[in-house]
Order: C-alpha cells, then sequence, then structure tokens
C-alpha cells in the first residue's frame, strides 16, 4: 500500500554563519566555512533543505594543556601550539580550530595578552582553515585580550569568544571594528539565550554575524538539558524566530573529558571497561546528540572522536528523500 | 488525539434517553471527548459505532510487551515527538546482536559477556534488555540449542531467521518467554504470524521500504496478530532515521495505523564504534528497540547512559536521598561540603570530592530537585532550614569539627548560617570543579 510521506513545512530557515575569509575579501584563509540555512531538523532531508554540513572544529590551547595522558598520546606533541594546530588540520582532518587560550589566565601561566596575540597569528600563519578563539575564562584579562586578538587578526572573519549577558559589550565592539563574528552563551536557558542575541544585534553586530553557545553538558552530566534546549532553539528558528536562528556551537570536548565516565582507568571502575575507548565514546556521543538535536559545529579533543563523527555526519548527509 | 465530541456524537444512536447520566447524547459525547465518561454506560450504541470509537482512543502507538517476568521490556505507548512537549516513556530496548553459528564456548562466553552488561552510576542502574540471536547456521537444532542457553541465562530474546521452520524450533523452546520473532516478511508472513499466535510472541514486520511495511502490517494483523513491531532498518543510516521519523510522526499526527506500532532498527555500520554513534541517533529518533553487535562495555556504558539521559522526564528533576553521603573512607575529621539534592549538582560535587583524593561527606539539602542558584532564588536553600538539616541529619555524631563548606555562589548566606546552625561556614568555589584546588589549599 502506498504510504502519503508526512512532510511538515515550515515558515522560516535557520540563519547562515560564515567564517573565514580567503584573500578576496581580505582575509588570509584558504578555506571558509558556511554553516546553517536549514529549513528542517537535522538529516530531515526528505521534507527540507540542508544546505550545509554540520562542521567539527578541534581544540587546542595555547600552552599544554592538563588534559588525560590517553588523549595527549593520541594528539602527539601538544607542547608547539603551531605543530599540534597542522596536525590537526592535515592528519586529523578538523575542518577548524577552536584556540582556547588558557595560557592567559592570572591564575595559571599568566602569559601576557602579547604573546598570546603572537600565538594566535602563529596558528594563522600555519594553517588556512578558519579559527574560533576564546580567552581564559578571566573576566578582565579576556577583555583587554580579546580585542587584542580581535585587531591583530582584522579582516580575518574569525569566530571570538565569549560574550555572555554580563560582559558582552567589549567584545560585541571589537567584533564590529574588526570584522569578526562572535560567540554567544547562555547557561542552558532559551530565553537567556534569545536576550543576549537580542543585546548583541541591538549594539548592531548583524545577526548572520552570531552563534550561539547554548552551553553543553557531557553525556551523563545533564545532556539532556542542552539537547532539548538545541532542539527548541531550532525548532523555533523554523518557526520564524530570528533570535534563536544563528548556527550553534557545542563545546563537547571540554565538557566530555572533565567526566569521571571519561578518565577512570579499568584498575579504579573495572564494570565500565576500557578507558581509552571509553573516553573517546564518551566525547563523540555527546557530540553525536547535539548533533541530532541540531548543533553545527562541534569542538572536539580526541582526534578517533572528531573520525567517527566525520563519518557520521557524512551518513547523515545522504539524501534520504523518498 | 482522538475524536472531537461531535465527531463521537455523529456515532451515537442519537436516541436522548439520559439512560447513560447527561441529558443529551450530544452532552455525554463531549463527556466522552474529554475522558469524563465511558462509553460502557451508552446501552444502545452499535457494535459499529464502538468498533470506531475503540480504534479513534487505542494509543496512536501501542505498548508491546517483550519477555516475561521479572525482566519484561515494555516498547510503544508514546506520544510525543520532542521530549521538552512532555517525555518520552519507554526507554529504547537495547539489544546485543549474537550468531548461533559460534562455537558452543564462545557463545557461552558472549552470552555471559551480555549478562554482564549492567551498569551502577550515579546513583542508577543500566542494563541490556535483549539478546538478538541471529540463525546463520541454517540449522534449526542449533539455533534452538543457542536460544535455550541463552533463556538459561534469564536473557531475554530476539529470534532472527527468515525461515518459519528454524524459527519453529526455537519457539518449541523458549516459547513461553515471549521473545521476539523477527522477522515477517513478504515470503514468510503466513507461517510467522501463525507461530507468532501460537506462541503469544510479537512479531517484527520487514519490507523493502516504508509501502512493503505498511503493507505487511495490515496482512498480518488481518491473521489476527496485533502485537507488532515496524523494522525501518534501511540500507544506510540517513534512510533509517527518516524511516523511523516517518513512522512517528504517521502514527502520531496522522493515526496511520500500519505505523501505530513501536519500531526496530538495526546499526548497519562494520565498525562498532560507528554503531554506537548510529546507536545514539537512531535512540534520539524513535527507534523502541536498537540492535547493535557492540557488546564491549567501554562501548556500551555510553550508549546506554544516552537512552537514560533522552528518556528522563523533562517536569521532574531527578533527586538525590537527603541524607549524610559519604565519599571515599572518612572519619571524624574528614571535611563536610553543603549541596543540593538535584543530582546532577549533587554528582558534580561527589565526582570532584572523590576526585580531589580526600574523603569527605555531602550534605545534600531537599531543594525539589533544583540547583543551588535556583533554589536560593526561590527561597528553598533559607539558612534557617539548612541549619535544621545539618542538626538532624546526624553529621554531628559523625565528625569532631565543626566546619562546613557551602558553594561558593550562595556565599551571602553564610553569616546567617554560622549563626543559625552554630557551624563555622567556610565558602567553597562557585563551580564543583574548584573543589580539588580548594581541597589542596585548605586540607
Amino acid at each position: 500500500m502506498a504510504v502519503e510521506i508526512l512532510k511538515d513545512r515550515y515558515g522560516s530557515k535557520v540563519g547562515t554563519l560564515t567564517i573565514g575569509n580567503g584573500p578576496a575579501e581580505g582575509g588570509t584563509r584558504t578555506s571558509v566555512i558556511t554553516v546553517g540555512g536549514e529549513g528542517t531538523l537535522p538529516a530531515y532531508h526528505f521534507e527540507g533543505e540542508l544546505p550545509h554540513r554540520p562542521v567539527i572544529a578541534m581544540e587546542i590551547t595555547d600552552v599544554a594543556p592538563d588534559w588525560n595522558p590517553t588523549l595527549l598520546e593520541a594528539l602527539g606533541d601538544v607542547g608547539s601550539t603551531t605543530a599540534w594546530a597542522k596536525r590537526c588540520v592535515e592528519e586529523f582532518g578538523a575542518d577548524m580550530l577552536y584556540l582556547s587560550l588558557i595560557g592567559a589566565n592570572p591564575e595559571g601561566a599568566n602569559r601576557p595578552v602579547s604573546s598570546c596575540v603572537a600565538t594566535v597569528k602563529e596558528v594563522l600563519a600555519e594553517v588556512g582553515v578558519p579559527l574560533a578563539i576564546v580567552g581564559c575564562g578571566d573576566e578582565e584579562k579576556d577583555n583587554e585580550l580579546m580585542q587584542a586578538v580581535a585587531e591583530a587578526t582584522a579582516g580575518e572573519n574569525l569566530l571570538l569568544g565569549v560574550a555572555e549577558q554580563e560582559n558582552y559589550k567589549t567584545l560585541t565592539a571589537a567584533c564590529i571594528v574588526h570584522g569578526h563574528s562572535i560567540i554567544a552563551k547562555s547557561p542552558i536557558d532559551i530565553n537567556m539565550c534569545k536576550q543576549l542575541n537580542i543585546m548583541i544585534t541591538e549594539m548592531n553586530l548583524p545577526p548572520e554575524r552570531i552563534c550561539i553557545d547554548p552551553t553543553t553538558a557531557a553525556l551523563g552530566y545533564g545532556l539532556e538539558y542542552s539537547y532539548s534546549i538545541i532542539e527548541r532553539a531550532r525548532l523555533g528558528a523554523l518557526q520564524g524566530d530570528k533570535m534563536l536562528a544563528m548556527p550553534m556551537i557545542a563545546t563537547v570536548g571540554h565538557e566530555a573529558w572533565r567526566s569521571k565516565e571519561a578518565n577512570v582507568s579499568p584498575a579504579e571502575f573495572p564494570g565500565w571497561g576500557l578507558q581509552e575507548t571509553r573516553g573517546v565514546l564518551w566525547e563523540a556521543v555527546t557530540a553525536a546528540a547535539l548533533l541530532q538535536a541540531g548543533a553545527h559545529i562541534l569542538v572536539v579533543r580526541h582526534p578517533q572522536s572528531a573520525e567517527l563523527l566525520r563519518n557520521h555526519i557524512d551518513q547523515l548527509m545522504v539524501a534520504n528523500a523518498y | 488525539m482522538g475524536l472531537s465530541g461531535l465527531e463521537i456524537y455523529k456515532l451515537l444512536p442519537k436516541k436522548n434517553c439520559k439512560e447513560c447520566g447527561p441529558p443529551t447524547c450530544l452532552a455525554f459525547a463531549m463527556q466522552l471527548a474529554s475522558g469524563k465518561a465511558s462509553l460502557d454506560a451508552c446501552p444502545y450504541v452499535s457494535d459499529e459505532a464502538r468498533a470506531a470509537l475503540d480504534a479513534a482512543s487505542a494509543p496512536p502507538i501501542k505498548l508491546i510487551k517483550v519477555g516475561r517476568e521479572p525482566k519484561v521490556l515494555e516498547i510503544g505507548n508514546e506520544t510525543e515527538l520532542f521530549r521538552h512537549e512532555k517525555t518520552f516513556y519507554h526507554p529504547t530496548g537495547v539489544a546485543i546482536r549474537v550468531a548461533d553459528d559460534l562455537s558452543e564456548e564462545e557463545l557461552a562466553g558472549r552470552l555471559e559477556a551480555i549478562k554482564d552488561l549492567a551498569f551502577e552510576r550515579v546513583g542508577q542502574r543500566y542494563e541490556v534488555d535483549l539478546v538478538a540471536l541471529e540463525c546463520r547456521s541454517q540449522d534449526a537444532a542449533r539455533f534452538a540449542a543457542a536460544a535455550k542457553a541463552a533463556a538459561d541465562r534469564s536473557l531475554s530474546l530476539i529470534l532472527i531467521s527468515k525461515d518459519p521452520a528454524v524459527m519453529a524450533a526455537a519457539l518449541a523452546v523458549v516459547g513461553q518467554d515471549r521473545p521476539l520473532i523477527c522477522g515477517a516478511d513478504g515470503s514468510n508472513y503466513e507461517e510467522m504470524a501463525r507461530l507468532a499466535q501460537e506462541h503469544g510472541c510479537p512479531l517484527v514486520v520487514q519490507g523493502d521500504d516504508l509501502d512493503g511495511v505498511a503493507e505487511l502490517a495490515k496482512q498480518v494483523e488481518s491473521l489476527g496478530c496485533k502485537d507488532l513491531v515496524i523494522d525501518g532498518t534501511a540500507a544506510n543510516t540517513s534512510k533509517t532515521v527518516a524511516n523511523l521519523v516517518q513512522f512517528r510522526k504517521l502514527a502520531l499526527k496522522k493515526r496511520f495505523r500500519p505505523f501505530g506500532y513501536p519500531a526496530l532498527a538495526f546499526a548497519t555500520e562494520e565498525d562498532p564504534m560507528a554503531q554506537i554513534l548510529q546507536g545514539v541517533s537512531f535512540i534520539a529518533k524513535y527507534a523502541a528497540i536498537l540492535v547493535v553487535d557492540a557488546y564491549r562495555k567501554e562501548e556500551v556504558l555510553p550508549l546506554l547512559t544516552w537512552r537514560a539521559n533522552l528518556y528522563s522526564d523533562p517536569q521532574k528533576p531527578i533527586q538525590v536521598e537527603s541524607k549524610v553521603h559519604e565519599v571515599g573512607d572518612v572519619n571524624a575529621d574528614s571535611p563536610v561540603y553543603l549541596t543540593t539534592n538535584f543530582s546532577l549538582t549533587y554528582y558534580s560535587v561527589e565526582s570532584e570530592v572523590e576526585a580531589s583524593k580526600v574523603p569527605g561527606y555531602i550534605l545534600p539539602v531537599n531543594t525539589d530537585g533544583t540547583s543551588v542558584l535556583t533554589a536560593w532564588a526561590a527561597g528553598k536553600y533559607e539558612p534557617e532550614d539548612i541549619a535544621k538539616f545539618i542538626k538532624e541529619c546526624g553529621i554531628e555524631e559523625k565528625v569532631n569539627h565543626r566546619n562546613i563548606i557551602i558553594p561558593g555562589q550562595v556565599a551571602v548566606i553564610s553569616g546567617r548560617l554560622q549563626e543559625a546552625s552554630g557551624w563555622n561556614v567556610l565558602v567553597g568555589p562557585r563551580e564543583a570543579a574548584g573543589i580539588p584546588a580548594f581541597v589542596k589549599a585548605h586540607f
């Protein structure tokens, strides 16, 4: 019997976001990324357009990170940020990089702003992919740091973060002046997410230069909250809410690798199996779930999760119209 | 869902006899529509109308049971497309596929490994639900023996074979345990339907495409089989997702009866880790049963954790018991931490206390399952109430100090808490992640 395929029609689309400028646009990137533009839910090719595939950003840091030893082993030498960046792109196939300038933290290495900016420029010189760059989490330092980063990379159209409700003006102004896009982060709350987007656009940064960070919670640690916020924002975008329509970034690696399940050894938890595989899957499963909810940029750390996710995205991008 | 009052009214006898209670048939119809009355109250309703009304009031996706007490898997009876609209009710049954052509030892080893796939984390227990035993030997006796080996270990089964003779042999041995028969297709559905009815087992319906599945579901239903599971598996991940979504949408939004059953999907990737990611997508997109080959603990734990997350009720935050919790090998000098009984908050604190390598006591105040700031803003984290909890929970008998570490986000309550409880209040880090550094500095 002939089944009448049910296709939901939505009145609107997810907005688009382009990261990176090539020489023609005043930048130096050899590849640029556009995400968003969907007219339906993830992988629903049968009822709407999905013009751009979700992308994988690999996280790198300006000083050697204190990450799980098995993760560090898989990444190779992380002492040189530029060599690490190059490996992510050439060997691990990252679509873009997510550079966390953790070394700037006054509680940690407390690197001066000028050194951090130099690292940023070295990475830009080493790789051609677009970059997302975020500060160290110390509000005062980050305001100074990200302003300097924005200025030093003017015209590259990078994705800079993070703007939060309490602290968004300096970064927004820097993105406007120097031609970058912004990460707008809200704490797993759809109303605060929308509110921040409104405040940023009111400063005249156009919506197509905003990327929503809805805050990622890891598998087993509230992932369902992130999942539902992303799903609700996606549905909101499709129903015409322009202030929820920006593409979304999920900082998966940072959250997943904090969980106990990603890190403990079989000696400590014999019932949980091998740590190497478990850690990779803790990250990849968190990302795959958020991909189904509607995330556009998946920030991961492990080369193997990047590969698994790339394959999974390939599979989900296969046309499935009836 | 269901019919409106007016639609029901059209099916009633329209005698206005009042025997059902309400003064008119229309009033009775309105009560039926809102679920306040039962059709049994009407003495004159025709069989035809009753059948139509029953069909309309049936759940859009039928509840199906697999396995016997005490381990019955219930799937189906879902009402939502998105968990945030209400909740998803019956967690996906996860099945591990095993071939019957393994050697006896290998088979026993694999079955033991599957039986051992149970995990304790954050106070919850996750288990694999089923063994999907596939006949590759083409040997009915061997298949039946393998089924018995699984049943002997109290494992519930999906029996996979297209050959009714092979299926009959296994059902003769384990049919009373209500395995899921997989499955009926265009070539064998009459015999498979007969076996399913004979043994009272649910039956998987498979077709080349959605039209094929719908056609076959109708055929099998007309043979009297009412407990079905529909197979959405296609040649690739994307199409399987599409099929699962069509099943769910058509069942919920169009009441399309042939798809009014829980759906099954097989992971089709070669690599076990790739299968897990496929499984994540299929679980997210409504698979009621997921079959994977991946069976190692490190592969299955992440998958089952995702299932638990997705199926948690968004309306009811998970809570831990509000009492003294001990982490590690505590003694009378161990630090005491205050938090809330929202499980995510509590377990974030617990895992960081564990990571600090300094054993400690955690006191989760009952905040109705809200996080620290939310509780404080809602007046559920008042110093007087917390002081009362500290007195009553028994911590004062367990430690010989009177120092309590409170979440940094509620530093503002420290003065009043100190006064009300008589304990010395230490303001801890704002985020649980800061606990190890805090402990290092203070203990």
